[in-house]
């Protein structure tokens, strides 16, 4: 209320002029219309499901099916270890953080050009529709996270199984992991979907590019797998760390590979960096290209 | 100088033309260079970016300067492709100028089209505070305002239904409903006005008017010279980017309405004044011809005035139509034909094809009064595209000469001037 007051007894003069050079970051502006990109994050989640028979329902049977299929075809077929946790449960923990980058992905690498009308008649900060179609992916991710709960609390129950759930310190951590998801997820979003409005190849790209990056990550291997020798260009993947993160955080298993999660994390941040300059620079003509 | 609202300096702006259109070609087309040469294209993409030759640039506005005080409703007036739109784009922070500066003392908000972020899938309800966020609300604020947009837009028991099943009217209404009550210091307009039933017009006419009363200051952008006339005190005049004419409305509205008229019964389009949205739309010209055939600029109203419009289609189009309007120098349309307005042609020309045409009508002798008329040209295909419109084709003059009437040297009312079948009968 007091801001609003202010603004109608002394408006806020705002210059408007062509900008040279490397334009500024000003996250400022998204700050003030936070209010928007929870709006933008709500209208995702609540159009997501309408008009689908089983609404929600697919948050949950996506991550599962895919967690059937490649137990299958990973774990039985190529017989691949999974560092003594059962198959499914080692599988779903790296399908967590996947599913939410590979969706945000494919959502905010074409969410600019969706919005177009917008785009071009209205005036808001453009990250805020990056930013919210990689925040709507949250929920997803939450219910899904409820699945992992459930699998989990069947492994440990039923009987013959050789799988306990056990509490490790390492649990509390996975916050952190999480963010560095959403660091990862945003950067490579604010690239692509800036990439969008000029070329439209990325809409193109963007499934395939989900397919390589998928096996590119530790998802239905372990990353012990990797030669030695391979390992930091491994981990310039950013989301071998996050992955890496994950399964340490959850599973408990081996030691937490510093290194790896260190230089994933850096590429993170050096992603979302160089996304936010990048996103801001193309930003001015947007509403001339799109 | 706080009394100032907005403060434009040698503005411009410069689009670069010859890429846009490339990229809405035929997914045939796009397959057909891309496998040929897609190499190519991706050196050209590169190396179109970095330089920028004057000859694939338009300058939509060039030094363009003005102030606005607070308070005042500014009208702006121009054809189509004069820059309005720019320069509104521009102000509502939406594109970027090329060049100069703009001051912008307040928040703006922007009516540039009604409706624009409404989700089809959300209800009424969600739409509002959708819509509103969008435009810049507080969440607060449109709590606030939630029943009085309610009840303005006249849609309260369908508040609950996504919009996706409202009526085209009803849909509006609640889309101006909210851009109407916002409460930011500037308030950009642009031909928000043209649209709904004549009752909802009149209730959006009210709006306007309290907004500009409130003491607000508002831009505002429209074809309609008689709501330009009625809610703005100064008017400014755009022509091909530049700004040619400022004073009080109802010189600027004669000026413009009296400007760019070379006075010869025929109009022809250039190619820079046809919009890239037109294709495959080409209109060639639109001409006047008197009973010997002659394209002229004064025709006589007791003898029957043949109108022309020329045009080229590229390919087929399904469904088109090509009419005319016909308005006054003040801009009141006095009629709007189609050349498929007759359904039996309109069943038998469903596809027109590719080709040169001339579309051709005649308005009968004896219709209009002495005055002079523009006439707008409209091409599209009905609710599916506007391909083609200008609201501001050509001019022409009538001369009443011999009509009913003129046996009493005085001017008559009205833009039509019948010749009716009078009787007297002595009882």
């Amino acid at each position: 209320m007091t801001t609003d007051q202010l603004t109608k007894s002394r408006p806020d003069v705002i210059y408007l002029r062509p900008t040279r050079g490397l334009a500024a970051l000003n996250l400022r502006d998204l700050w003030v219309y936070r209010e928007l990109v929870l709006f933008f994050t709500w209208r995702d989640i609540l159009v997501r499901y309408k008009q689908t028979v089983l609404g929600a329902a697919w948050a949950v049977i996506q991550p599962v099916i895919q967690m059937v299929v490649f137990t299958f075809i990973f774990s039985r077929a190529a017989g691949l270890s999974s560092e003594g946790v059962p198959y499914p449960i080692f599988n779903y923990t790296a399908l967590l953080p996947w599913g939410l980058f590979s969706k945000a992905l494919n959502d905010a690498g074409r969410s600019l050009v969706t919005n177009r009308n917008m785009i071009t008649k209205i005036y808001f900060p453009r990250l805020t529709i990056p930013v919210s179609s990689v925040l709507a992916g949250l929920l997803d991710f939450g219910i899904a996270f409820l699945v992992y709960i459930v699998i989990i609390l069947y492994y440990t129950f039923s009987p013959g199984s050789t799988y306990t759930f056990t509490f490790t310190p390492a649990l509390l951590t996975l916050p952190l992991f999480l963010i560095l998801a959403l660091i990862a997820t945003l950067g490579v979003s604010l690239w692509l979907s800036a990439m969008n409005v000029i070329y439209r190849d990325v809409g193109h790209i963007l499934p395939f590019l989900t397919q390589i990056w998928f096996f590119v990550t530790p998802i239905v291997y372990s990353s012990s797998e990797v030669s030695n020798k391979w390992l930091v260009l491994y981990a310039l993947n950013p989301l071998t760390g996050v992955v890496e993160g994950f399964r340490w955080s959850l599973l408990g298993i081996h030691s937490l590979p510093w290194q790896l999660i260190v230089v994933s994390a850096g590429v993170a941040v050096l992603l979302l960096v160089t996304g936010l300059v990048y996103f801001r620079n193309m930003e001015r003509t947007f509403a001339d290209e799109i | 100088m706080n009394d100032i609202a907005i403060r434009v300096e040698k503005l411009g702006k410069r689009y670069r033309i010859g890429t846009a259109p490339e990229r809405y070609k035929t997914l045939r087309d796009a397959i057909v260079t891309g496998v040929s040469a897609p190499i190519k294209r991706l050196r050209n993409a590169a190396s179109a970016r970095r330089r920028s030759s004057e000859s694939s640039t338009i300058w939509a506005l060039r030094d363009i300067s003005f102030e606005v005080p607070r308070g005042k409703v500014l009208g702006i007036v121009g054809r189509n492709g004069a820059g309005k739109s720019t320069l509104l784009k521009i102000l509502s922070r939406v594109t970027e100028p090329t060049e100069g500066t703009a001051e912008i003392h307040g928040r703006v908000g922007s009516l540039l089209e009604v409706g624009t972020g409404f989700h089809p899938e959300l209800t009424g309800r969600e739409n509002i505070y959708l819509n509103g966020a969008i435009l810049g609300m507080k969440r607060l604020e449109i709590e606030r305002k939630f029943e009085e947009i309610v009840a303005f837009s006249e849609v309260e028991q369908f508040i609950d239904t996504p919009v996706k099943r409202y009526s085209s009217g009803m849909y509006l209404r609640l889309a101006f409903a909210v851009a109407a009550h916002l409460e930011h210091e500037i308030l950009v307009v642009d031909e928000v006005l043209a649209v709904g039933d004549a009752e909802f017009q009149r209730k959006c006419m009210g709006k306007m008017s309290d907004v500009a009363q409130a003491g607000r200051t508002v831009l505002f952008v429209s074809h309609n010279m008689s709501a330009v006339l009625r809610l703005t005190e100064e008017t400014l005049v755009l022509d091909k980017g530049h700004l040619v004419y400022r004073a009080s409305t109802p010189q600027a509205v004669d000026y413009y309405m009296a400007s760019g008229f070379t006075g010869t019964g025929e109009r022809i389009w250039t190619a820079d004044e046809i919009p890239a949205e037109a294709a495959p739309f080409t209109p060639c010209a639109i001409r006047l011809r008197d009973t010997k055939g002659q394209v002229v600029d004064t025709l006589r109203s007791t003898e029957p005035i043949t109108v022309e419009v020329e045009y080229r289609l590229v390919q087929a189009i399904t469904g088109l139509r090509v009419g005319i309007y016909l308005l006054t120098m003040r801009g009141e349309y006095v009629f709007t034909s189609f050349d498929l307005d007759d359904p039996q042609q309109f069943e038998q020309l469903g596809v027109r094809q590719a080709g040169l045409y001339i579309s051709r009508c005649t308005i009968p002798a004896n219709t209009l009064n002495e005055g002079r008329y523009v006439l707008a040209v409209n091409a599209s295909a009905f609710r599916v595209k506007r391909y083609f419109w200008d609201d501001h084709a050509l001019a022409f003059t009538v001369d009443a000469t011999g009509a009913p009437g003129k046996q009493w040297p005085e001017p008559r009312m009205g833009p039509l001037r019948p010749s009716l079948d009078w009787e007297i009968v002595r009882l």
